[in-house]
């Protein structure tokens, strides 16, 4: 149950090399024969995609990076020469631009997962909180990304976000000084976006291995919420979910690389084809998508530093989930009320995403408002009088119990449960 | 040898604990910890000075932040120029009596930031309004003649300026600054 490594080296290489580095044992023990629990949906495939997107925008990136001049007066020439001259240029810069926005959609899959099933509750918080660290890990990534290509939407982008820094009351003004390195977005500040924006994904993949470690410590959650009790529970990673996760992999690459060859300006804005000029604002300026929530709760308020700290604190407040949460039942199959305000949580932030695209004006800066209200009640105090109110269903007595009903199903997957002991 | 020392160290240490426990008293001990570590929290932050000192602007940067001179005949009444200083978009409007009159008659007690507009404009020169171009909410550019106040009027967050580029709505919390300049003659202005 605890993971540990059945492995035995056959070969006498394979034992010299286990006695001194055991990583194969290791392997052996996190994706092979790890038991995760055998109920887990596709909704759990998405770690895995992310695993992927990560690797897949490092090796795009670090080839543009051969081909990228961090420059303000050359930097969006060489974006033009990478998709006019480079040898497959045009393909590698799209894979990257709307690998970016996979990695959004997928990690939004994966949020939201967790946020049902309750995948955040103890004993399982530190993943959680690493997976917010990674989250505003790669949020700075993409923003930083954004303004390599030094088009009106790229300058314009980083004036905006860098300046959210100037409402810091006191010394704002000096550290927004400090991330430009002048005083207005310039050379200084695209060359040193492009330093971290290269060094921003491996300390992505640093917090990754952390959360890994994290999740294999009491293991998957599952769509029943409750814990594994015996191996009846549990089917072995490999081949189980090594396959499910591959099969959802490339359904997803599909739709990936779909953008990426038809449609690959349709998440990104046209006026970012226009080179950076400091003199003149595009008309209608918008984030990334991924962005737009957040964009939508800052425009909210008609007060800078409030703004600024209600953009932050509806991240931020991600990180005490675990604590504001007060129902001991993790998955939101079995919770009838929660189910409600979950959904109302989904439909707001798909909402406050339209509104963040929208003018900030009339009607929209209303409904921003109420959407944004909603976003900090469901956490306060929703989330918490929920726990204390709330009359869950019954619990399956076992994952087992909760997958394994019909007669026909039961007998293939008892067969598929003996695995792991016949293996070991 | 080592070895010696080692077991002397480990002993010494050992009467020293109970000593120090026995009597309360700071021991040589307890100073040369606290000393040590004294001089590495210094050594630390002299070190990760130069780190953080790197980010600022740099020498090339502050030179460019020289003075610049800037010509105001061709400006024409009601037109808005742009220019800029330290790399920073700075608008020259030469006002129409009506705007003058306008940002004058504004109550300053009903401002956010309340300023009259003789203290945005040098004296005599009510027609000259020399202003940072760029939005005190989170820096676009504002355009000109658009809004309300017919001042500006942000296209990003919707801020509203009047002509004497006061805020008047929306997020902005004060008005375009005025960048340091003075008049070297009757249609000349320095900026710095």
């Amino acid at each position: 149950m605890s993971g540990h490594s059945t492995y035995e080296p056959k070969s006498a290489f394979g034992k010299w090399f286990e006695s001194r580095l055991p990583i194969a044992g290791l392997i052996h023990s996190s994706f092979v024969v790890f038991p995760n629990p055998r109920n887990l949906n596709y909704f759990w495939t998405f770690g895995g995609i992310l695993a992927f997107m990560l690797v897949a925008q490092i090796v795009t990136g670090v080839v543009l990076a051969m081909h990228y001049t961090p420059q303000a007066d050359l930097a969006f020439a060489s974006i033009e020469s990478i998709m006019r001259d480079v040898n497959y240029g045009w393909m590698i810069r799209y894979l990257h631009a709307n690998g970016a926005s996979m990695f959004f959609i997928a990690v939004y899959v994966h949020i939201f997962r967790g946020l049902y099933y309750g995948s955040y509750k103890s004993p399982r918080e530190v993943l959680w909180i690493l997976g917010v660290v990674i989250f505003l890990l790669m949020m700075a990534t993409a923003f930083m990304g954004y303004v390599l290509p030094w088009g009106q939407m790229s300058f314009w982008g980083a004036t905006v976000i860098t300046n959210l820094f100037s409402a810091i009351p006191g010394v704002g003004e000096t550290i927004v000084t400090f991330l430009w390195g002048g005083y207005s977005v310039a050379n200084p500040t695209l060359n040193r976006f492009f330093s971290l924006h290269y060094l921003l994904p491996f300390m992505i993949a640093g917090v990754v291995a952390l959360h890994i470690w994290a999740l294999h410590v009491p293991g998957s959650n599952n769509p029943a919420g409750i814990e594994k009790k015996s191996d009846k529970d549990t089917l072995p990673f490999h081949p189980y979910f090594t396959v499910k996760d591959g099969f959802a992999l490339v359904c997803f690459l599909m739709v990936y690389v779909w953008f990426a060859f038809y449609i690959p300006n349709f998440l990104g804005h046209a006026d970012n084809y226009i080179e950076a000029n400091p003199a003149v604002t595009p008309s209608h300026i918008v984030p990334e998508w991924y962005f737009l929530p957040f964009y939508a709760i800052l425009r909210a308020v008609p007060d800078k530093l409030l703004g600024v700290s209600a953009m932050f604190g509806s991240i931020a407040i991600l990180i005490f989930l675990p604590w504001l949460d007060t129902s001991r039942i993790r998955s939101g199959n079995y919770r009838p009320v929660f189910q409600i305000f979950f959904w109302l949580f989904a439909i707001d932030c798909v909402l406050l995403g339209w509104l963040g695209a929208k003018p900030p004006e009339g009607i929209y800066v209303i409904l921003s408002r109420v959407c944004m209200a909603y976003y900090f009640l469901y956490f306060i105090p929703i989330l918490p009088l929920l726990g204390l109110f709330e009359t869950p269903k019954a619990l399956p007595a076992s994952i087992a119990d909760s997958v394994l009903k019909g007669g026909s199903a039961s007998s293939v997957a008892q067969g598929a449960a003996s695995e792991p002991s016949t293996k070991g | 040898m080592g070895v010696v020392e080692g077991a002397l160290d480990a002993r010494m240490t050992t009467v020293a604990t109970t000593h120090a426990s026995a009597s309360a008293e700071p021991t040589r001990r307890d100073f040369l910890y606290i000393a040590t570590g004294a001089v590495g929290a210094v050594g630390l932050a002299a070190t990760i000075w130069p780190f953080i000192s790197q980010m600022a602007p740099d020498t090339a940067t502050i030179a460019a932040g020289a003075p610049v001179d800037f010509d105001l005949s061709p400006v024409g009444e009601g037109q808005i120029v742009k220019l800029f200083w330290r790399g920073k978009l700075i608008f020259v409007r030469h006002r129409t009596a009506a705007e003058i009159k306008a940002a004058q008659d504004t109550d300053i007690s009903t401002l956010r930031d309340p300023e009259p507009d003789s203290a945005r404009v040098k004296p005599g020169k009510d027609q000259w309004l020399i202003i940072y171009g760029n939005c005190t909410h989170l820096g676009c550019v504002p355009l000109g003649n658009e809004g309300p106040f017919h001042g500006w009027q942000c296209p990003c967050h919707g801020s509203v300026f009047d002509t004497s580029g006061r805020i008047r709505q929306g997020p902005a919390p004060t008005n375009l600054p005025v960048p340091p300049y003075k008049f070297t003659s009757d249609t000349a202005i320095r900026i710095g």
